[in-house]
């Protein structure tokens, strides 16, 4: 919600579009982020191409998550060799203390592990979550969101400017978003 | 086997200790330690100031009494406890070996269950009383003011001089008093033969090492008889220096109907009925002794092959006859031995030491009865003679003991004859009190406390000395030391202390063995044996490989041991031969029903499962004594069944009639698969390739780098040929390393906890192979790599650890190793309830809780201890330094341990053998313990060994 | 070839379809009944627990020289269970498989609990289990590591990782449904409750793309799993040298087990969940079919292992080995042998018919079959090779106590009384992935 904030920031005003379907939202998205408003879009799955055509930019969780899995497999085989070869040697079956195949297995559960942690702490806080209070939840329609309507809603100073400009979409209805 | 440990003596003040010994029990118990060491208090500081502090054990050279004879033994103590028998190697009746009764003396020593004070049981329930109190009732007992007119005195058999001499007095004072004897289980059969060929009775010592061709004929010299260690030891150190010089060792031949120690060894095997082997040796002795031929002529072909081998091995031969055997039979025997030039080489004659001494000839136990019966009985002293449940009379001894007016016995445990007595009287056990005994060949050797009495007991010596009229002494010290004194050769008192302090050092007199008697012509004894007709089904009574004929059934070490070739444990069943099952319709575990048939009034039945055993005597079953107990202990009672009412009321094999029961019993086996699959776990390998054998152990190729290692490489070789199975290192190890007892129904589980196993394997030729099993201290262990958390390590001298204290119990560890040595504790075994259990611990030895793993450790507190010691003397541990608990008590030497990178080692040396091979060396595991192979002796050919 | 979706529905009604069975609890007494029923398998599993502990693992039959019993066969199971889930999940959405979407819920849920399971039996099963952490890398005041070179190890950090990261890949992909429901609750508590574990989801474009992305990753790294885990527990046996056990073909073999079993019990909740909540047109017959032909392709895997471990047997022509082999046709687990043979391979032909792969009945009768047959060859592969290795003194047939059936039975118990409660208070099938399938066919895409 960092974007919603500094858009809410910049426009004191926020007015809400309701839609039927995923391909009108889709359009009209397209057409907002063309007229350089700043909007946001919601829906009830996932719409292929949404983000973009808001513009929202490439995220950094596969990258996180990469180094993570990296760090964590490394450094559980420096763990692994630490222990055996350096901290405390013993002869196990007779076996070289660096044992280095035996040591593979670990390291390699421990690098899913790490970048699975990893993955789904890049996404919490990259999708601005958790976020239990929000201003949209007090519009009664939003609740829909998460049914079988789609939302857009435009940051704006001007609200009839904005409701003039969704005139020509056509939508189900417009709601201001409270303060 | 020689132990690197001093044996202490007591020197001089010794008046006092018994008082000191109290004296010590008393503070110590007070302290909270509850044991009293003896030495210490006793020993000037200068001797051995050091003790306390560092825990070595201190060992006592003493005997313990085997069915009356002297076994020599150290009794290793620490901090005042005995922990551990050892062999003595100085004593002729063991020469260092032991066998598993000694090794579990130290079990009954503090076994919960004995006899702990005086009781009264005159009224309705038995109370407790006191010695003064027995003191006062024998004073004024029934007939008291006679000449002990209807005194009757029985005692088991004992050689022991003091008290032969005691009880001498005692009859003397009391001349109407009369001594009767129960001799148990053993029967003295070979002393009667003696009386019939020679006209007097006489026990034949037996020496192994002389003669080329030895023949039992029932007998299994290595397993019965008094003079049992010494013969499997004189026979190893014979078997091991031919070899070693090239020699064909000598042969052995037996004729047996039960599979057996020696008939394992044996060259040539013949099972027979016991009336086969009767008819066998009458037809010899007719052969060459003249006399009357048997009736029907002998099947096997044994007589027409001993007709051939007897005479080859004229003067180089040795005919051993077993207790089976009729009177008859070892009269032949006798005159045979007579015959092939055997008596005075590879044979003595000696006065048996049981009737060496100045008492008249014992009253037997039936004229005893009779006594009774007569009403002539008013007063029965028993000494340590349970003659209620051990003897053939038991039944009638039981009931009569209820009509003698006043009856008082002294024991170890309050069993069948004490529960039948007014007066039951705690006997102190061998290792609380002083004595002496003799040996199978008549040598005498003292026998001293190892430890002062746990509760107040009275020895033998004691209680004979409190109720002899006129005796002053009270303390069995004091009685054995003037007898010494009066008996001693060397003169004045200043010699006598120092043959004393010398006897008590080497636990026997030297060169007081019996002298050999000369015999006249034998005479042939004119009966025939019993003709055995077709269908006529033989019973054996031998007493239980474990628990002899009862004494030992409260053990619960022994009743664990799993006995040899039936691998069967706290439990005893009708062995017979395979054909035999066929025909009575049963298989392993069946219920029989077996009846006497020998033509008395009340048949006896009883019940009792089946144990099919290959190698055992067609038509013949062997139902082992020692079973079906009612006042054993907690640990004895109750199991097995008491085949007792069988037996004839003469000694010897009793004809029977069997029928399967339908009922079904579990058998508590601790080995289940005899057949070894041809996989050759226990290799044998022909005389001819004996010396050179491909060497088996040539290390396997392996893609780890050698692991570089300081210090000894310790290791263990044990030679298949040397091994008779006789199981002691099982119970050695056992009582080492505090290892636990599961119970029959854990070992049906398979949860048996034993560190070294003997397997026993049947191979295709019929050979009973056998072949101990520790563990095998892998230089590539496959246990230790799969343990998660480190518990299963190497040392740095090859020992593969076992962490108790880190183990998780995943049991990983025992899944990947082949050899399957590692023992678990699925429950809590330890015995952590009795105080006097806890006290038999080795305190070196952790006692280990429930879910963790064990296993053999090669003794690892020997070793430590081995390496204290050299570090004191600034020395490193030498090769053969440290003895493990298995080597240590093993009678035949099989077991060799030591440093194997020492090659002045006897362990290297065995190493070195052209015998020597790793057991699934395939697999690449580099075990430390390895093996040499059995040997088989050539064919033997006409022109003799 | 039926749709992955039939019927017609629009995305309130399939949404309000699916959380019908959360928020109207359709089923009712019948649902309360299931649970008490099993409720009582699970305190007979508790009490079992808690006199195991008390008395040590002797009250079940394990002895030597068979160390490991019902414990360690009951986790290879459960854990080759749990392997279905995680496969239809990730795997198949990394292959876009539509057909995946109306199953992968509950499928992900069944390896939860699948695996919970089986990370209990080793704890279960150790000799000293309050000694267990000490299987973990932690500052030691003793300075004691664990012994990495112990498979042992490999599998507790192997289970561990799998049970965390199915939970991670189920959650993520709860969230948008959890808000749905939230959005749908009636009651204030539970509307509470899914709004506390939706985190404040909202549907807005960005988070799709962030969700999208993120449940992408966990599936890539949940994929090597499925082949990792079980290698990772076959291994346990693998690493020894234990003729049977000291084998290569061994992790392939049970990972194809392992997708056996799992999709095996994937139809065994599937049919009954279906016709509980009329979910027909959601779950439909091309899913079983489907599922059927994994069954299908996975059991010739099986039965190649089968035929494989026999072949090297004879052609490695290790007396050890051949023993074994023998030993398993004819020895004292022969009756077990062939009973798995039975169940896993010739039964299973049976879906070469299009008839039985379509017939929810016969489907269900058959995954029962295989859930057996693989369980026999758990326990076989465990028994087989230790009541019988190389020295003959130390053979002794392992015979199992009332125990360790109660232990299996417990565990079994516990599995239904954990997805039965899943069924009630989660969707089981994920609401926003239909509603893309819904969407998509509408735009005639489907």
């Amino acid at each position: 919600m960092m974007h919603l904030r500094s858009a809410t920031a910049g426009n004191p005003a926020a007015l809400m579009a309701e839609f039927d379907t995923a391909d009108r939202l889709l359009e009209v998205a397209r057409a907002a982020h063309a007229a350089g408003y700043a909007a946001e879009a919601y829906a009830p799955f996932s719409i292929e191409g949404l983000a973009e055509a808001l513009g929202v930019e490439r995220s950094r969780i596969a990258p996180i998550t990469f180094v993570a899995a990296l760090a964590g497999g490394v450094l559980g085989y420096l763990m692994q060799w630490y222990s055996a070869v350096i901290d405390r040697p013993l002869n196990v079956g007779g076996r070289p203390l660096h044992s280095w195949p035996m040591f593979i297995p670990v390291a390699f559960e421990l690098a899913v592990l790490c970048g699975a942690l990893a993955a789904l702490l890049a996404f919490i806080a990259s999708a601005g979550l958790p976020r239990l209070r929000h201003p949209l939840f007090e519009v009664p329609a939003f609740t829909r969101a998460t049914r079988d309507r789609f939302f857009l809603v435009l940051f704006v100073d001007d609200l009839a400017a904005a409701r003039r400009w969704f005139q020509d979409w056509s939508p189900l209805a417009l709601h201001e978003v409270p303060r | 086997m020689k132990l690197p440990i001093a044996i202490h003596a007591e020197p001089g003040l010794a008046a006092t200790r018994r008082e000191a010994m109290k004296w010590m029990a008393a503070s110590l118990a007070l302290a909270g330690a509850g044991c009293s060491r003896p030495a210490e208090r006793i020993y000037s500081a200068a001797a051995m100031p050091e003790i306390a502090a560092n825990g070595s054990p201190i060992h006592y050279a003493t005997q313990l009494v085997q069915e009356g004879y002297g076994l020599g033994v150290l009794v290793g103590t620490q901090s005042g406890r005995p922990i551990k028998i050892e062999g003595h190697a100085g004593h002729p009746s063991g020469l260092g070996g032991s066998n598993a009764q000694a090794q579990a003396a130290v079990l009954q020593l503090w076994d919960p269950d004995r006899l702990q004070t005086v009781l009264r049981h005159d009224g309705p329930v038995a109370s407790i009383a006191t010695w003064a109190d027995f003191a006062a009732a024998w004073a004024d007992r029934p007939g008291h003011g006679n000449d002990g007119q209807g005194l009757a005195l029985l005692t088991g058999r004992f050689t022991s001089p003091c008290l032969q001499a005691q009880l001498a007095s005692l009859l003397q004072a009391l001349p109407g008093a009369r001594w009767h004897r129960c001799d148990g289980a053993d029967t003295g059969a070979a002393q009667r033969g003696a009386a019939l060929a020679f006209g007097r009775a006489l026990q034949p010592v037996f020496h192994f090492q002389h003669p080329a061709l030895i023949v039992a004929f029932g007998a299994d010299p290595f397993a019965e008889g008094p003079g049992r260690v010494r013969h499997a030891a004189d026979w190893a150190q014979r078997r091991a220096s031919d070899l070693a010089a090239g020699r064909v060792p000598p042969r052995l031949v037996a004729l047996e109907t039960t599979p057996a120690l020696f008939g394992a060894r044996a060259d040539e095997r013949w099972a027979c009925t016991p009336a086969a082997i009767e008819q066998l040796l009458q037809s010899l002795a007719a052969r060459w002794l003249g006399g009357s031929k048997p009736v029907d002529a002998d099947a096997s072909g044994a007589e027409a092959r001993l007709a051939e081998l007897l005479p080859a091995f004229d003067g180089r031969l040795l005919l051993v006859g077993g207790e089976a055997l009729s009177d008859e039979g070892h009269a032949r025997l006798h005159a045979l031995n007579q015959r092939f030039g055997s008596l005075g080489r590879s044979l003595e004659l000696i006065v048996p030491p049981e009737d060496d001494g100045p008492l008249p000839a014992p009253a037997t136990l039936a004229q005893l009865l009779d006594a009774i019966d007569a009403d002539r009985v008013n007063s029965l002293l028993i000494l340590d003679s349970n003659a209620a449940q051990a003897s053939a009379l038991a039944p009638r001894f039981a009931q009569a003991l209820g009509r003698v007016p006043w009856t008082a016995y002294l024991g170890l445990h309050r069993d069948e004859t004490a529960k039948r007595c007014q007066w039951q009287l705690p006997m102190s056990h061998g290792l609380e009190c002083w004595g002496d005994a003799r040996s199978h060949d008549g040598s005498s050797g003292l026998i001293q406390p190892a430890i002062a009495p746990l509760y107040d007991t009275r020895s033998a010596h004691e209680l004979i000395a409190l109720i002899t009229p006129g005796e002053t002494l009270r303390d069995g010290h004091a009685l054995l030391r003037r007898y010494w004194r009066a008996h001693d050769a060397a003169g004045d008192d200043e010699r006598f202390e120092t043959f004393w302090r010398e006897t008590l050092r080497r636990g026997h007199v030297p060169h007081s063995a019996s002298a050999a008697q000369s015999v006249p012509h034998a005479q042939l004894p004119s009966g025939n044996p019993a003709a055995a007709q077709a269908g006529t089904l033989w019973g054996m009574f031998p007493p239980d490989a474990s628990v002899g004929d009862g004494r030992h059934a409260n053990s619960a070490w022994l009743q664990e041991l799993p006995r040899p070739f039936t691998k069967l444990t706290w439990d005893n069943v009708a062995q017979l031969g395979p054909r035999t099952a066929a025909r009575l319709g049963v298989e392993t575990g069946d219920g029989l029903l077996v009846t006497s048939d020998d033509g008395r009034a009340h048949p006896a039945t009883i019940e009792i499962p089946a144990f099919v055993q290959p190698g055992h005597a067609e038509e013949a079953l062997t139902l082992a004594l020692g079973y079906g107990r009612s006042e054993a202990g907690r640990i004895g009672n109750g199991i097995g069944v008491d085949v007792g009412p069988l037996r004839g009321a003469r000694p010897g094999p009793v004809k029977l009639r069997a029928e399967p029961s339908g009922r079904r019993h579990t058998l508590a086996l601790t080995q289940v698969e005899l057949d070894d699959q041809g996989r050759a776990p226990a290799r044998r390998v022909a005389f001819a390739n004996a010396f050179d054998m491909p060497d088996a152990a040539a290390p396997q190729p392996s893609l780890y780098p050698p692991v570089p290692h300081n210090g000894p490489a310790w290791g263990m070789v044990i030679d298949l040929d040397a091994c008779i199975g006789c199981n002691v290192c099982t119970i050695a190890c056992q009582a080492e390393n505090n290892i636990p007892v599961v119970g029959a129904d854990q070992v049906t589980r398979g949860r048996a906890m034993h560190w070294i196993r003997v397997d026993h394997y049947i191979e295709a030729d019929g050979c009973s192979n056998v072949q101990p099993v520790p563990c095998m201290h892998c230089e590539n262990a496959p246990c230790e790599l799969v343990c998660p958390v480190g518990a299963t390590v190497h040392d740095s001298e090859g020992l593969n650890l076992q962490v108790y204290n880190r183990c998780v119990g995943t049991r990983f560890c025992s899944n990947n190793c082949p050899y399957k040595v590692r023992r678990f504790n699925f429950l809590q075994y330890a015995e952590t309830g009795s105080e006097t259990a806890k006290a038999a611990n080795n305190p070196d030895v952790t006692v280990r809780s429930r879910g963790v793993m064990e296993k053999c450790s090669y003794c690892v507190q020997r070793i430590s201890r081995a390496r204290r010691d050299a570090l004191k003397q600034g020395h490193g541990v030498g090769g053969d330094d440290v003895v493990t608990a298995c080597q240590g008590a093993c009678p035949t030497q099989a077991i060799h341990f030591g440093n194997i990178d020492d090659a002045t080692s006897d362990v290297a040396a065995a190493k070195r053998s052209p015998r020597h091979y790793a057991l699934l060396e395939e697999l690449g595991t580099r075990p430390r313990t390895t093996y040499l192979a059995r040997i088989d002796l050539p064919a033997f050919k006409k022109e003799g060994g | 070839m039926s749709s992955v979706l039939e019927g017609r529905w629009g995305y309130a009604s399939i949404g309000d379809k699916i959380g019908a069975a959360v928020l109207q609890h359709p089923l009712g007494w019948r649902w309360l009944l299931a649970v008490i029923a099993t409720s009582f398998g699970v305190l007979g599993f508790l009490t079992a627990i808690g006199y195991l502990f008390g008395k040590g693992v002797g009250i079940w039959g394990v002895n030597m020289p068979v160390a490991w019993g019902f414990a360690i066969a009951n986790c290879v199971w459960w854990i080759g269970i749990g392997h279905a889930g995680t496969f239809i999940s990730a795997v198949l959405l990394l292959l876009r498989q539509k057909w995946r979407t109306s199953i992968n819920r509950f499928a992900e849920a069944m390896t939860l609990f699948a695996a919970s399971m089986a990370g209990l039996f080793p704890l279960l099963h150790l000799g000293r289990p309050w000694d267990v952490y000490w299987l973990l890398p932690y500052p030691d005041s003793m300075g004691l590591w664990p012994q990495w070179r112990s498979p042992l190890i490999w599998d507790f950090f192997a289970i561990a990782t799998y049970l965390t990261v199915s939970l991670l890949f189920w959650y993520v992909g709860l969230i948008p449904d959890l808000a749905t429901l939230r959005d749908r609750a009636a009651k204030p508590l539970t509307r509470f409750a899914f709004a506390l574990f939706a985190l404040g989801w909202r549907g807005e474009a960005r988070q799709w793309a962030r969700h999208g992305q993120a449940y992408l990753l966990l599936a890539g790294l949940a994929t090597p799993l499925v082949v990792s885990v079980h290698s990772v527990v076959s291994l346990d046996f693998a690493i020894g040298n234990t003729p049977g056990f000291h084998s290569t073909i061994f992790p392939p073999y049970f990972v194809a087990g392992a997708l056996f079993s799992g999709f095996a019990m994937v139809i065994t909740l599937a049919v009954p969940l279906r016709s509980a909540f009329g979910l027909h047109e959601l779950i439909t017959e091309r899913h079983l079919e489907n599922a059927a032909k994994v069954l299908l392709a996975t059991g010739a895997l099986v039965a190649y292992g089968y035929g494989a471990e026999a072949f090297m047997a004879f052609y490695g022509g290790d007396r050890y080995e051949i023993a074994l082999q023998v030993n398993r046709w004819t020895g004292p687990y022969a009756a077990v042998y062939w009973s798995m043979i039975v169940c896993n391979v010739l039964l299973p032909q049976a879906m070469w018919w299009r008839r039985v792969r379509r017939s929810a009945l016969l489907l269900f009768a058959l995954s029962l079959v295989i859930n057996l047959g693989m369980w026999m060859e758990r326990v076989l592969i465990v028994l087989s090779s230790l009541h019988r290795d190389y020295l003959p003194s130390a053979w002794r047939v392992f015979v199992p106590t009332t125990w360790d059936w109660l232990f299996l039975v417990g565990s079994i118990a516990t599995f239904a009384w954990l997805f039965l409660l899943f069924v009630r208070v989660l969707p089981l099938v994920s609401i926003a992935e239909m509603r893309e399938l819904v969407h998509e066919r509408a735009e005639g895409r489907a």
